[in-house]
């Protein structure tokens, strides 16, 4: 009764366990559906989880993960100070043009100065995006979210109109930009990619996510002004009260969040893309980080998994038509596992269970008496 | 002048093609937020709905059934969102998220059952809703070809601006909007009561100051803009990318000159707590 009592406490109490629930309860809905439409369950999950298997895929789900991560570390930030960036769709989209257009104009540039300032110039694109809303908001007091939904959509039209400009539009047929310079692109070697067997598109972009985990991790709990930020996002009154200055701290929180899409949308470029189509609709990283931060409890290494996680689940589900299932199952999948994320209330609430198995066992001793 | 009006007429006309969508959603965006709770999953919602309305217009042939059930699709999603946040306290941006993921995905899953494929079957015109004033303009004239412009599309389209007069009376001329708006407020106060086009109309209901008659003028806005962009786009004058940005950079302008701060309901997004 006690290894009971003390099974139900893990798994009412411990986030990570009802994280755990919440995607095991996603995959079961999965099931459900494709059993409704008639797809063997076992074909489709075992392509889900067959980049799991071996070297290339794990490379795979790492490339495909990386802007999932970033994405993902923007938008946690951004919970953990109050402000909800929904804005990071744009922020993304900046600075992988303000990347895309360093790769393009400086070709001529060796690696070990063309990469950092591609990562600044996309980091600081990001963060301007970011900073232009606080401005707004602080100065005119427009609403946060309203802002950021329509500079998700300038900085969309705005990428289109500059990949269309002659100097940078590709010479070929394709809608898209030219290629970046050899010297901007963050690809392992032929030879490494051939002797290890990885993806074609791997590449060392996955250090940099590391890195900003950690580096996002540290700035949130080991810095006075990580202290600031989450006391305004905690209580904004209460902060300004001790001396906070809230404006600031709005400043700096979307221009940090808005840093790290931006550096999210360089990677993407410099390692998979390499070029930026002209699109017809919005891509979808930055919604995607809303995601992953969730997933992620908002924690930057729970993120770190969540975005690997989501990168398996989006290269996996790019391959599900193969056993003739859509890939939007993915996104039931994912959207369940985040709604029971929301209502995981639901896991706490089995403590009431405990006062059931009580009353059950007390009957069944009685039971036993007569 | 006559060449003005004609003008006039394809832009309003193109207007109308763009505004009704927004403006449904945008109404509906009003009740939910004005009641306290944020509806993310506005644009979940309205894909539901437009898979709901298509399918059952197509296999029923009644457009008015296929508009019907449009709205009950929506309604149970929204009923789902309702439930999670209000009786199991699910934080308002996580499953509004959730919804816009499940939304479509639920969608094309359900297109595959029945069609084969990830579209719906297109709708013949008897399928779709009846143009109630078409023809009866004399188009030989210049105003006639402006009445037609005018009058000349989806009888939704002109249902929606009724809704907005009969949302603006709910929300201020009835008991129950005075305690919805109230539970905006001080959800404490009353505890008996219990891409995207979604984003740009949750952006109208803000920018309307989270009531309908604003959510109205932010929609005609958007579909003004929108409007604007396919008369613009023709000529080729400008360049198309730099047209279709013009909704969006109006509409921070505007909120500079004009707006300013809206007054969020002060409980928006707060989790309602019974106990507390």
């Amino acid at each position: 009764m006690n290894n009971k009592k003390g099974f139900i406490d893990f798994i009412s109490t411990n986030k990570v366990v009802h994280i755990v629930l919440s995607i095991v309860l996603g995959f079961l809905v999965g099931a459900i559906f494709l059993v409704v439409l008639k797809i063997p369950v076992g074909a489709a999950y075992g392509k889900l989880f067959a980049p799991f298997t071996n070297l290339k895929g794990i490379s795979y789900i790492i490339v495909y993960g990386i802007p999932y991560i970033m994405t993902g570390l923007s938008v946690a930030f951004s919970f953990k100070t109050g402000v909800f960036n929904i804005g990071c769709e744009g922020q993304f989209v900046v600075g992988s043009m303000a990347a895309c257009l360093l790769g393009i104009l400086c070709p001529n540039l060796p690696s070990i100065v063309l990469i950092p300032l591609c990562f600044i110039a996309a980091m600081l694109a990001g963060a301007i995006w970011g900073i232009i809303v606080g401005f707004l908001k602080i100065k005119w007091g427009i609403n946060e979210v309203l802002s950021m939904i329509m500079f998700n959509w300038i900085a969309f039209y705005l990428s289109n109109f500059i990949a269309g400009i002659p100097a940078i539009h590709s010479d070929g047929s394709a809608e898209a930009t030219k290629s970046i310079s050899e010297n901007a692109q963050t690809l392992l070697s032929d030879e490494t990619i051939a002797n290890l067997g990885l993806c074609p598109t791997a590449n060392w972009g996955i250090i940099i996510a590391i890195i900003m985990t950690i580096v996002i991790w540290f700035i949130i709990e080991k810095t006075s002004l990580g202290y600031e930020l989450k006391a305004v996002g905690f209580n904004k009154d209460a902060a300004l009260y001790g001396g906070i200055n809230v404006n600031k701290s709005i400043l700096l929180a979307l221009a940090i969040s808005g840093a790290m899409a931006g550096l999210g949308g360089a990677l993407q470029l410099m390692g998979m893309g390499r070029r930026i189509s002209i699109f017809s609709s919005q891509e979808g990283f930055g919604f995607a980080g809303i995601v992953t931060a969730l997933i992620g409890c908002s924690n930057p290494f729970g993120v770190f998994v969540a975005g690997l996680f989501y990168g398996s689940l989006m290269y996996g589900g790019s391959k599900l038509n193969l056993v003739g299932a859509p890939t939007q199952l993915v996104n039931v999948i994912v959207g369940t596992v985040v709604f029971f994320i929301a209502i995981s209330v639901i896991f706490t609430n089995l403590k009431y269970l405990k006062g059931l198995f009580k009353k059950k066992e007390v009957k069944n001793v009685n039971g036993g008496e007569k | 002048m006559s060449n003005f009006i004609s003008e006039l007429g394809v832009i309003i006309y193109a207007t109308l093609i763009y505004t009704p969508a927004l403006l449904y959603a945008a109404l509906g965006s009003c009740f939910s937020e004005v009641s306290g709770v944020i509806n993310i999953g506005i644009e979940g919602m309205m894909t539901v709905g437009a898979f709901t309305g298509a399918a059952v217009a197509y296999f029923t042939s009644s457009p008015m059934l296929g508009f019907l059930c449009a709205g009950i699709a929506g309604m149970i999603f929204g009923a789902l969102h309702a439930s999670a946040t209000v009786l199991l306290n699910a934080d308002q941006t996580i499953s509004g998220t959730a919804i816009n993921m499940i939304g479509p995905g639920l969608a094309i899953l359900v297109a595959r059952a029945l069609f084969d494929s990830t579209d719906t079957i297109p709708l013949s015109p008897e399928q779709k809703m009846p143009l109630l004033f078409r023809g009866i303009f004399d188009t030989s004239t210049t105003f006639g070809k402006f009445m037609e412009n005018v009058f000349g599309t989806y009888v939704s389209t002109y249902l929606v601006f009724v809704l907005v007069v009969v949302v603006w009376f709910i929300f201020y001329k009835t008991k129950f909007g005075l305690r919805l708006r109230s539970c905006g407020e001080h959800p404490e106060a009353c505890e008996t009561l219990g891409i995207n086009q979604g984003f740009i109309a949750i952006a109208a209901v803000i920018f309307g100051k989270f009531r309908p008659q604003g959510a109205l003028i932010g929609c005609l806005l958007f579909g003004f803009c929108s409007g604007l962009k396919v008369v613009l786009g023709g000529s080729g004058a400008i360049n198309m990318q730099i047209i279709s940005m013009i909704p969006y950079v109006v509409t921070v302008i505007v909120l500079i000159l004009f707006v300013g701060k809206s007054h969020v309901p002060t409980a928006n997004g707060k989790p309602f707590i019974k106990s507390r």
